[in-house]
Order: C-alpha cells, then sequence, then structure tokens
C-alpha cells in the first residue's frame, strides 16, 4: 500500500506485542453490528503513473486564465509571482510542518509571521497584524465581529459597494449573532455619502468600506472616515487589494481602525479560488479583540532573540467558548507565498506591479471606450479594474470570446447590472494582450 | 538566531525582473493625488540570493515531517506524497479564476464532484460540500445546517449545543460563532460520555450534539447508537467532529451509525499538507434531509458536464467563503483518496490503530495511561502525573525534553479532563522501527526524570534557541520589526 511503512510481517510483530492476534480483535469498543463487511464502493487504486494520467486528462479538460487572454478580476488577480516564490513555500521544513504551537522547533515559522505581519503593518500602516484567515471574506466578516463586539454596539454598516462575495459571506458568518447589517446603495459606482451618513448614528459598531471597491473605482476614504468618526463609538473597517497600496493611500492615511483584504494578489496562484488568504490589521487598543493567531518577538532562556505565538488568551484552544474566533488552522503557507513575494518585489517590485496594473488598466479603458457604444459604466477614478457599458448581454460577450480564448471580463448581471462587464488588468499584460481585446470587442459586437 | 530580512535590506537592491511598461500612461493621471500614497512602503530591498539564503536559514530552524516524527495527537501529522505537489503544479489548476465560463473549468469541476462523491461514500453521507477551508470552518458550517434545519421546521426554541467536557477548543469556539449556547456535559470514568449526564441536560431546547468520535482519548464513543437516539429523541442533530477520521476509514460509516452531520480534515486524514498552520481543508457531509442546506454552490453534473450548481438557493445557509474552498488542497486529497482505494483507506486506519496500540503498550509501565485497559483507536492519552508526583517534572518539561531527542512533543494538557495529558497518535505512514525509537526516548525521559530531573527543567538544549518566554511575548508585545 502507498505511503504505508509497516509490511504484513511487521503488522503481525506488532499486534503480537499489543497481545492480541488480528487487527480486529482492537475493535472491542465499536458495536459489531456497525462494522462494515465490504469495501466502500470507491475505484481500484491508482499506481503513481495511473493517476498521472489521470490528472493530465482532467486538466486538458481546463482551460487556464494564461492559455487565454483574461481580464478576470473580482478579488482574484492574475499578477507576477517569481519563481522563487514556490521554491520557498515546497520546502519541507515549511511545508509539511506543524502550527508553531512549540515554538523552540518552530522558529523558522514564527519568523516568517513576524516578518509578514510587519510587512502588512507596513502596506497599511496599522500597528498590529495577525497571521492570516481564510480569505478576504472571512476577514471582513471576522472584523465586523470583533468590532461590534469591542463596540457593543450592534448595527454593522457596509457600502453596497463591496464585494458581493464579501457581503454574502458577511450575511452567512452574522447570521447566528445579533448584528443588524445596513447596506448602503450605490451612487455612480461609489457609495452614497448622502444616504450613509443619515444612516451611520450612535447605535452604530462599524462601517465597512471597500477601496477600490468591487467595480475598481476608488472611494472616498477621508470622507467615509468623517462620517464613522462622527458616531460614538464606530469603527472604520476597510477592506483593501494590498497591491493597491503600493501607490494608495496607507488605510492609516484615512484613520482606519481595522484593514482587512484578500492577499491572493502577493505571490498566490488564482488556483479557481483557493486556498486564499485573509489579512486583517489594527491598531494596539484592539490588539486583544483580534481574532486568530499574532507572532511576537520574546527571548529564551538564553537571552537570545526567539519568537513565540502571543495574546493567545483571545484563542479558542485557551478560551474556548469565550475565544475571539473559532479560527484554528488558518492559511499560513498562503501567508509564507506573499512574505517571500513581498519580499523579492520589494519596495520598487511591487510599486512597479501596481503601476503597470494600472496604467495599463486605463489604457485599455480609453480604447474600449473608443470603440462605438462602449462607454464607461461610472465617472468615479479606478484603480487596476473597471466595468464599462456594453451594447449587448456580457453573456454574448464573453461566450463568443471565449472561443477564442479570450475571457474579456466578468458579467455584473449576477449583481444586479446588465450589460456591464466588469475587466480586470495586471502588470502581465502587454500592449498587444490590450489591444487584442479591443479588437475583439469591436469585431463582436459589429458582426 | 537569524537577523530579520529587514536587516538585511540594501537599497536598490532588486529580487525581480519585470519587463519595462509599453503603455504611455502616467500613474498620476490615473490615480488622483489625494488617494495616491504619502510614504513609500518600507519593504526590504534585497536580491534573490538574499531572500533563498534567508528563508533557507528560517526553514532549518523547524521541525517538520521529513525531518522527524511527530506523535501529535489529533492532528494526525501523517507524511504528505509528493506526487500530489507535482500534479497540482499544473498551469491548468494554478491559473484558473472562479469566475471562467464552465465550459472551461470542467477538469475542475469534475474533480470536485468526484471528491464530493467519494467522500460521501467514504463516511456513508449522501452529500458533501467542499466549501470549509478549515476543520473549525467546517464546524461552523455544519452548525448552520442545524440552525437552518430546525429554522427550516419553524422550531425556534432549538438554541443549546450540547458537547463533551472532552471536546476540542474549536467546538465550543463555533456553537458561539453560530449563535447558540454551549452546554457541557461529563466524561464518565471510562473516558466516554457520560450518559446519565447527557439525559440530564437533554430537553426541548437541545439543537444538537457534537461528538468526536473516536473522542479525544482515542476511544471510540461505544454507546453512541444510544446517544444518537437520545438527541434524535427531541429532533436534535448529531454532528460528527472528523479531527480522528483517520481511525476508522473502512471500519464504520458515520453516517450509519447515528451521524447527520460530520466535517472531514481533509489535511489530516487525506494527507494534504499542515504548511505551518494551514491551508486545510474541512469539507462536510450531511445526511440526505439536509443537504439543502449546504452552501451554494455545489458541483452538479448533468448529461456529462458539470456545473456550478445553485438550485438549493432557497434553503441553502449561503457562502461561507469566497468561492469554492480550497480546491487545490481539495485536488491534493483527491489524488491520495484515488492511491490508496478502498482497500487502502481500510488500510491506513488498520496500522493507524495498530501503531497507536502498540506504543500504548510498550509505555504503560513508563507513563500513567488512565485508560489502557481499553484498546485504543488511532491515538492515546498518556498522563505525566507519576513524574509529576514524584519528581515534581511537568508534562510541559517532558514535552521540550523529548524535543531535544529530534521528536515533536505530543499535544499537551489536552483534552482537559486528563492531567498533565500527553495525547500521542503516530498515524499509519511511520515505520515499527520509528516507533520502537520514539519509544525508548520516552522510556529514557521516564528514566531521566528520576536519575536527572534538573536536565528536564532545563530542556530543550538541542533546539534552535532554548526555553522560549511567552509570558514576556505577552507583556512587551513585539509584533513588528521597527522598520
Amino acid at each position: 500500500m502507498p505511503f504505508i511503512s509497516n509490511t504484513d510481517k511487521e503488522r503481525k510483530e506488532m499486534l503480537t506485542a499489543i497481545g492480541v492476534e488480528k487487527f480486529e480483535d482492537l475493535l472491542t469498543n465499536i458495536p459489531g453490528k456497525f462494522l462494515l463487511q465490504k469495501d466502500c464502493c470507491l475505484n481500484d487504486a491508482y499506481s503513481e503513473l495511473e493517476i498521472t494520467r489521470k490528472i493530465s486528462k482532467l486538466a486538458a479538460k481546463n482551460i487556464s486564465s494564461t492559455q487565454a487572454n483574461a481580464f478576470l478580476g473580482g478579488g482574484i488577480y492574475d499578477h507576477f509571482i517569481p519563481a522563487a516564490v514556490d521554491h520557498v513555500i515546497l520546502k519541507p521544513e515549511f511545508h509539511s510542518a506543524y502550527t508553531p504551537y512549540q515554538a523552540e522547533v518552530s522558529q523558522g515559522t514564527l519568523q516568517y509571521i513576524y516578518e509578514y505581519q510587519t510587512m502588512i503593518c507596513d502596506l497599511t500602516g496599522m500597528e498590529i497584524s495577525n497571521a492570516g484567515m481564510y480569505d478576504g471574506a472571512s476577514a471582513a466578516a471576522e472584523a465586523i465581529l470583533m468590532a461590534t463586539r469591542k463596540t457593543k454596539k450592534f448595527k454593522a454598516i457596509l457600502a453596497g459597494t463591496i464585494n458581493p462575495l464579501y457581503l454574502e459571506v458577511i450575511k452567512t458568518y452574522t447570521a447566528g449573532v445579533e448584528i443588524e447589517l445596513v447596506v448602503i446603495p450605490a451612487k455612480d459606482g461609489l457609495v452614497d455619502l448622502d444616504i450613509l451618513k443619515k444612516a451611520v448614528d450612535d447605535e452604530t459598531g462599524c462601517v465597512l468600506l471597500q477601496t477600490p471597491n468591487f467595480f475598481g473605482n476608488i472611494e472616498n476614504a477621508f470622507a467615509v472616515e468623517e462620517i464613522t468618526h462622527a458616531a460614538k463609538k464606530a469603527l472604520y473597517i476597510v477592506a483593501v487589494d494590498p497591491i493597491s497600496l503600493a501607490v494608495m493611500n496607507a488605510p492609516s492615511e484615512y484613520k482606519a481602525d481595522i484593514v482587512v483584504g484578500e492577499g491572493q494578489a502577493l505571490g498566490n496562484a488564482q488556483n479557481f479560488g483557493g486556498p486564499l488568504f485573509g489579512f486583517l490589521a489594527t491598531n494596539l487598543k484592539l490588539s486583544r479583540s483580534i481574532p486568530g493567531r499574532i507572532v511576537g518577538a520574546t527571548l529564551d532562556v538564553d537571552g537570545k532573540r526567539s519568537y513565540a505565538l502571543t495574546l493567545q488568551a483571545r484563542e479558542q484552544h485557551i478560551r474556548r467558548a469565550k475565544a475571539t474566533s473559532n479560527i484554528c488552522s488558518n492559511q499560513a503557507l498562503c501567508n509564507l507565498a506573499a512574505t517571500v513575494y513581498m519580499t523579492l518585489m520589494g519596495k520598487e517590485g511591487l510599486k512597479e506591479a501596481a503601476v503597470q496594473s494600472t496604467t495599463k488598466a486605463h489604457y485599455l479603458a480609453e480604447k474600449i471606450t473608443e470603440l462605438d457604444k462602449f462607454e464607461m459604466a461610472f465617472t468615479a477614478p479606478f484603480f487596476k479594474e473597471f466595468a464599462i457599458k456594453i451594447p449587448i448581454p456580457a453573456k454574448d460577450i464573453i461566450m463568443k470570446l471565449q472561443t477564442k480564448n479570450i475571457f474579456p471580463g466578468i458579467d455584473l448581471k449576477a449583481f444586479g447590472h446588465e450589460k456591464m462587464l466588469l475587466i480586470a488588468v495586471t502588470e502581465k499584460k502587454r500592449k498587444c494582450d490590450l489591444d487584442e481585446l479591443v479588437k475583439s470587442l469591436q469585431e463582436v459586437t459589429n458582426g | 538566531m537569524a537577523s530579520t530580512i529587514f536587516e538585511k535590506h540594501s537599497p536598490g537592491r532588486k529580487g525581480y525582473t519585470l519587463p519595462a511598461n509599453d503603455v504611455d500612461i502616467k500613474l498620476k493621471n490615473c490615480i488622483p493625488n489625494e488617494f495616491g500614497r504619502k510614504e513609500d512602503t518600507r519593504l526590504p530591498e534585497v536580491s534573490e540570493l538574499d531572500v533563498m539564503r534567508h528563508f533557507l536559514e528560517l526553514s532549518q530552524m523547524n521541525h517538520c515531517i521529513e525531518k522527524g516524527f511527530y506523535p501529535l495527537g489529533s492532528c494526525t501529522m501523517k507524511y504528505n506524497p509528493k506526487i500530489n505537489e507535482t500534479l497540482v503544479r499544473n498551469d491548468a489548476f494554478n491559473n484558473l479564476h472562479p469566475f471562467q465560463g464552465e465550459e472551461t473549468t470542467q477538469g475542475a469541476l469534475e474533480i470536485m464532484h468526484e471528491l464530493q462523491n467519494d467522500l460521501a461514500e467514504i463516511s456513508g453521507f449522501s452529500k458533501v460540500t467542499l466549501q470549509p477551508v478549515a476543520g473549525a470552518h467546517g464546524e461552523f458550517t455544519g452548525l448552520l445546517i442545524m440552525k437552518a434545519y430546525h429554522k427550516f421546521n419553524g422550531n425556534s426554541k432549538k438554541n443549546k449545543i450540547i458537547l463533551p467536557d472532552s471536546a476540542h477548543g474549536t467546538n465550543p469556539a463555533s456553537v458561539i460563532l453560530a449563535g447558540f449556547e454551549v452546554v457541557e456535559i461529563k466524561s464518565n470514568d471510562k473516558g466516554l460520555v457520560d450518559i446519565d449526564d447527557l439525559r440530564s441536560h437533554v430537553d426541548e431546547n437541545t439543537a444538537g450534539f457534537m461528538l468526536t468520535n473516536p473522542n479525544t482519548l482515542g476511544l471510540f464513543e461505544t454507546q453512541v447508537e444510544e446517544i444518537a437516539n437520545i438527541i434524535h429523541s427531541v429532533d436534535g442533530l448529531m454532528y460528527m467532529d472528523g479531527a480522528n477520521f483517520n481511525a476508522i476509514m473502512g471500519i464504520v460509516k458515520p453516517g450509519e451509525i447515528g451521524f447527520d452531520i460530520m466535517h472531514y480534515n481533509l489535511h489530516k486524514t487525506f494527507a494534504t499538507p499542515h504548511g505551518g498552520g494551514g491551508p486545510g481543508s474541512g469539507p462536510i457531509g450531511v445526511r440526505k434531509d439536509l443537504a439543502k442546506f449546504l452552501p451554494i454552490p455545489m458541483v452538479g453534473k448533468k448529461d456529462d458536464k458539470y456545473f456550478l450548481d445553485y438550485s438549493h438557493a432557497d434553503t441553502s445557509l449561503g457562502k461561507i467563503h469566497s468561492f469554492f474552498g480550497n480546491f487545490a488542497v481539495n485536488l491534493r486529497a483527491f489524488i491520495y483518496i484515488k492511491m490508496l482505494g478502498a482497500k487502502g483507506l481500510r488500510r491506513v486506519s488498520e496500522n493507524a490503530v495498530i501503531n497507536a496500540n502498540y506504543i500504548q503498550k510498550k509505555l504503560e509501565k513508563y507513563y500513567d495511561i488512565p485508560f489502557k485497559d481499553q484498546y485504543c483507536m488511532h491515538e492515546f492519552v498518556a498522563s505525566g502525573v507519576w513524574q509529576k508526583g514524584k519528581y515534581d517534572i511537568n508534562t510541559l518539561d517532558i514535552a521540550k525534553r523529548i524535543l531535544d531527542k529530534g521528536y515533536h512533543a505530543p499535544t499537551i494538557y489536552f483534552p482537559l479532563i486528563v492531567p498533565e495529558a500527553m495525547m500521542i497518535e503516530p498515524t499509519e505512514t511511520e515505520s515499527m522501527e520509528t516507533l520502537d525509537d520514539f519509544i525508548s526516548a520516552m522510556i529514557e525521559i521516564a528514566k531521566e526524570c528520576e536519575k536527572n530531573p534538573e536536565l528536564l527543567k532545563d530542556a530543550p538544549l538541542n533546539t534552535p534557541v532554548r526555553r522560549v518566554d511567552d509570558t514576556l511575548a505577552v507583556r512587551q508585545l513585539n509584533v513588528k520589526f521597527e522598520l
């Protein structure tokens, strides 16, 4: 049997040592009627060669977004990943290591998390970051739980321009607890500030804004901050694209209290939407309300610098029902990929990725809107993603271009916008890729 | 100790290359000045070689499965097959975007569909969702299914979840997150659910019961049928925490012994790597009438085409993850199941159980093993009470000394009902020699407690750092490097 060490002979020897004749003798606690009499109905075991063939065959039924000319975003982006990232995360010492509860044999994991936390704090301008959440959506949901618990005010106000998938997950996460969600509608692709202003009151525990928002538009995070903090206790939660932070305001500039986001764009492949990872950073005054793991620097008994999990009295394995979250397994290896990515790219590389993504997106938007009957859906400034109004249903364009291996964007119909396409651009696109999309859009709508 | 990457920073150094920007547009024409970042980030500027040396240095301070044994109870630290890593690193998976059209993702959907079915078959449930990405995420999903079920039946009184005092910490934390109250019941002197205590706590408000089976003592809950009858008699639902599923594959099916909902830990039972804490995967299996509450979407199949199935959106609990869960983790589990087959999976559990009983038997003279009169399943709990009583050596000291011998420590001080607990789980991937060496090391430590207790108080001595001061880590909170 693959991956099982002991032979039949060794098994026999061990059973003898235990003092039984056969394996079944060990099952005294299981009522006999429950014991399975026949094998589970599964395929026969595949050898390595056979599974390799099977997986290749299955893979061939996919068309990846790199085989195509793809402009898909909506939270998951095809940014460049240096080859060295994968070489680091494949090291068994990271890959097959356990959660770093035994600090003395986990310094590698603990130190990279400390470095990760430092980088997230640097990008966001915040004072403390946790070691990661499941994805951007669950990070946003946990931030709302954290804020309402802290303020003891159970009204959470959400900009209607956040990623609708975040909204779905937030609804699920808050379904069991008494939190009132108020969603503020959009006006020209941005949260309606007038309505927001009326909704925020002294019962408000938090306001959640995303910038750039789901449509790629840059919200006025300063104005939303003023409205939020005009309320007595309300905490300001902002969801951001980490790549954008190389060129856009650090959330500390607009006085965010909690910053969350989807971290996939930092060195993690798209992988059909998982694994992803969420980040969550805040200020020290909220440190004891943070969900998830946190690493701190400390000393060992010899006075040597070392690292350990800290503020563990918040966590489920200590606090059980009183924990700040139920999270245990997180997405650690994805955080490592992000750490290695940010290290390789450095200050200049991350900026270059951001600059190329946004300038190329603006070039594309300009060219598309030169086409007859194509126009920008909104007038707001945008980062690397934008929505356009199109003359025919988005589904038709997508289906037609898919046959030419072009994935032109996300159909916004499912999110309430007819004849609208959401187009994302990263630094990986060349001018010729952008021009190809423009040309194809023209052809498909003329034909 | 390794310096941080920030101390290796040298302005102007680069660890990446990118093509020149071939569009002629300026950033300032894209992002209005007021939304532009005021100060550059301070990410390190280092060369690729700097980066590789740095992370290699860090990696060498970690224990990992390929370095040595992890007798870590309830965590199932088994070997992670290399073929999985080769096969998942395929452009057709890695660069698949979740918003792509279904026509272009048929391979991925087929894998998910088949994995849903295989997991259902292995556990005896009707339907499986792959959306939860961790065990605790699965627990939360399972509890929301309970909530949805009772709401669907118009039963608004159901607000209590019962669980035994031996439960994992995630269980009560998930219960609270889902908006229920926790009712904790006692274990009996055999380490099993105390049926009388259970009965006395069950009433019309009981929404469900969460049980790890085999439980966290490594014991199969022999009265599971009676427990299920009690819970079902008040229309409660039985949830199985599948952390210990490695003990029973091909031996019993949870769906056939009274459980209604269960989560799997693919990063335990199905050999996907732990990654230093994640990513894991925590799919949920349910009985037939609960399938309508599962998260959306499921993966369906019609006329040989696979599709994202939202047909139960009206009754579904909604979405628990942005997309479809940890696809790349699920793919590894898929490969593992295919390579083991039905007989292989049973063999996995058989050998996991044999390995655990072998260690338990060999250590019974040296450590107190409170439930040694029962055969354990895939793990057992030893206790350091003898060492504590005679030599004032704590389980923590023993654990740290185990590190010195080249092993990871067992899970310690858990379950809470055993004082000075050491929970030991060998897994089937470990060989008899490894177990013998570990047993020798444990016996040696027992002798050291007697002859040289100071050695244990000072342990660990051979690790990259010595005993780490985690009180200081809290008292002088330092969670980022000052750039």
